[in-house]
């Protein structure tokens, strides 16, 4: 399985990833919200080369072997962090799609050749491994990092705490055991990535599995108990160094977005709603020179929009606003771009955020909403809101979908969302604009995450400047 | 002429190492980027190649005591050892230390090094050609004529001429790896990591069975 030649899909540096080819494929997890019928959740594949006949459609789907997954982030078995210099591996094949479960903690490996069209399930991690080699559950994001896969799980199998991350063999997939060796305070979990230069992970909070799993409780979440801290770790020793607590009032601690250049000590989170105003917030961390220590500042508070009690779903009717609920952000690989989607309020904003914390505000397309319904030129009027974000390596598109998880888009939007996925163009020196020919609806099933062939902004990570 | 190949291959073998990005100029590289610092770069390649030294050194110092006892000893335990980690690096050729850091002292890197070399089994390579080195190696014309006498006949290696062997090797490795790295800092640029990492790992498993098999019949 290996290659003569170091992998093509591998770049040293964002700068020159980003001088790659456009991508002609996109991989989107889609879910079954219905389980009840038996139908499987599928990894999708979409034609997104202007050039192709068949431009933004589905070209190509595998389903999964049992039902009731939630399939919702994943990642490929290898990237450009495989070209690190401690321990490169570069004639390993970016070749499988790392794609788990959710709700089941299956972990799926799917083999996107020969034929990228046409992926198939070569194997299944089921969740008893998971949980007697790790002891997780509810496998969340994936990361392919310099020696193994990592994964983070939302928590144990009885779903209740701690959530933690993972590490799988990348070669033969195997479950290797929790990753941390010392947690100190840390119990949520979420999100997590790091900063290579610097030997530094961070994790960010959301709930355990008995918070989420049957939606959001409004209750917990006016008492604050939803994560709102962030955890620096150190990479190398797998030990806990530093808790950044945002404000309780600030919940939800969600993406993670360090810079990608290895040099740079900061990073974006957001937060997806403020107890005390509906407002949403983007958090940057960095680190202090001198001491070493890391902080956190607000740079972004998004505010809720009045809207008539009438179009809201029951839990936002008291209070005649529409939280902007941000799920969702995305740092291009120049570090010059940070995309955050508005779930709630059904809009993608687009700052220039070249100095870190002076965010200017350069671009917004709207589509969906809570409340607005805001429409696409090719598929109407539309619910849901831009939530998962993918943007190419070049920097000149963002491809968007709109769901968030079955459980809580029925708490937004009780009618249902209906799936879809559309796509901005952008303009190098800021702003965007919806790429009119760009939409595919899905029926009875939503698209979250998308991957990009050959890699993305959020795929791949990176040892040099 | 004969005396003279064993040492060239040993150097040889040392500027290969050298090449060999994940032997080191790579890491110094990656450094000297991080930090902004051609002087990083620079410093960095001592370490580095002190702990591709110890770890040549090992295997020198303890094909030095086997041959003490006897020199016919070297060979079968020489050829199984090579012969396996050929197996090992043919079946997991991509198998290394796991190793997670890039803010990384003098004493890291000596160890990272350390490990790296002995897990790509650098100083295995050379036993063969310690066997042959001339104060190891029985005297040809005498073996030919039949008056073979132990005392020339193959003994150990000498303290300076084992130091020489390991000198040599890591000093050849050190300039290569030298020349590497500044080049690519200053004028190449890690592009060259997509165009010429060649794939050697099937090569350079088969070669150690190879010196296994040699180290039997030399």
């Amino acid at each position: 399985m290996a290659l003569w030649k170091t992998d093509q899909t591998f770049y040293p540096s964002p700068r020159m990833a980003m001088q790659g080819p456009p991508e002609k494929l996109a991989f989107v997890a889609t879910f079954n919200p219905t389980p009840q019928n038996g139908k499987p959740d599928a990894m999708c594949v979409l034609d997104v080369d202007p050039a192709s006949p068949t431009y933004a459609s589905v070209v190509g789907r595998v389903a999964m072997p049992g039902v009731g997954d939630e399939l919702h982030h994943f990642g490929w078995n290898a990237c450009s962090a495989a070209l690190c210099p401690y321990a490169p591996h570069p004639h390993v094949e970016r070749r499988y799609l790392i794609v788990p479960g959710l709700r089941s903690s299956r972990i799926h490996i799917i083999d996107t050749k020969p034929d990228p069209r046409s992926p198939q399930v070569v194997k299944v991690i089921e969740p008893a491994e998971i949980a007697s080699r790790a002891g997780y559950s509810r496998v969340h994001t994936i990361h392919c990092g310099p020696d193994a896969i990592y994964a983070s799980a939302m928590g144990s199998p009885s779903g209740g705490g701690p959530g933690g991350l993972f590490l799988l063999d990348h070669e033969s997939f195997d479950v290797l055991g929790q990753w941390e060796v010392e947690r100190g305070p840390q119990y949520l979990g979420y999100d997590f990535w790091w900063h290579l230069g610097y030997d530094v992970a961070m994790t960010s909070e959301w709930g355990t599995p008995d918070m989420f799993e049957n939606g959001l409780s409004l209750e917990r979440l006016v008492k604050g108990e939803y994560g709102h801290r962030l955890h620096m770790w150190d990479l190398r020793r797998r030990r806990h160094l530093q808790e950044i607590d945002l404000g309780a009032e600030h919940q939800m601690a969600l993406e993670l977005r360090p810079a990608h250049d290895p040099t740079k000590a900061y990073g974006f989170v957001c937060t997806v709603i403020s107890t005390k105003d509906l407002s949403a917030g983007i958090w940057v961390w960095r680190r202090v020179e001198g001491n070493g220590k890391w902080e956190a500042r607000k740079i972004i508070e998004i505010a809720a929009e009045p809207a008539d009690p009438d179009l809201l779903p029951p839990p936002l009717k008291q209070f005649k606003a529409v939280p902007p609920l941000v799920p969702e952000i995305a740092l291009s690989l120049d570090d010059r771009f940070l995309y955050v989607s508005c779930w709630g309020t059904g809009e993608l904003r687009q700052y220039d955020v070249s100095d870190p914390l002076k965010p200017r505000l350069t671009g917004s397309v709207r589509l969906g909403g809570i409340a607005a319904h805001a429409p696409h030129p090719k598929g109407g009027a539309l619910n849901g809101g831009p939530q998962m974000l993918e943007i190419s390596r070049d920097g000149r598109r963002v491809y968007i979908t709109n769901s968030l998880y079955s459980a809580i888009d029925a708490q937004f939007y009780p009618e249902g969302v209906r799936g879809w996925v559309a796509k901005v163009d952008v303009n190098p020196a800021g702003g965007m604009a919806l790429d009119p020919n760009f939409f595919i609806p899905f029926e009875h099933e939503r698209a979250h995450q998308i991957r990009l062939e050959g890699g993305d902004a959020s795929s791949d990570s990176f040892c040099y400047p | 002429m004969s005396g003279l190949w064993p040492w060239a291959a040993i150097a040889l073998l040392g500027a290969y190492h050298g090449l060999d990005p994940s032997m080191g100029w790579l890491f110094a590289v990656a450094l000297g980027l991080q930090e902004n610092s051609r002087r990083r770069v620079i410093t960095a390649l001592f370490p580095i190649a002190l702990g591709h030294f110890i770890s040549i050194g090992v295997v020198v110092l303890v094909a030095v005591e086997v041959m003490s006892r006897s020199i016919g000893l070297l060979r079968p335990l020489g050829a199984g050892a090579l012969i396996l980690f050929g197996v090992f690096r043919l079946l997991r050729p991509r198998a290394h230390p796991r190793w997670v850091a890039m803010r990384v002292g003098a004493f890291d890197l000596i160890l990272w090094s350390f490990l790296m070399a002995t897990a790509h089994g650098a100083g295995l390579m050379l036993l063969p050609i310690l066997i042959r080195l001339p104060s190891a190696a029985p005297m040809p014309a005498m073996v030919h004529h039949g008056h073979v006498m132990p005392a020339v006949a193959g003994g150990a290696l000498g303290v300076i001429e084992s130091l020489a062997v390991v000198v040599l090797h890591t000093g050849a490795m050190f300039t290569t790896m030298g020349i590497v790295a500044i080049v690519v800092y200053r004028w190449i640029g890690l592009q060259i990591l997509r165009s010429a990492w060649i794939n050697l790992d099937a090569i350079w498993a088969g070669a150690l069975i190879g010196a296994g098999v040699l180290c039997l019949m030399v």
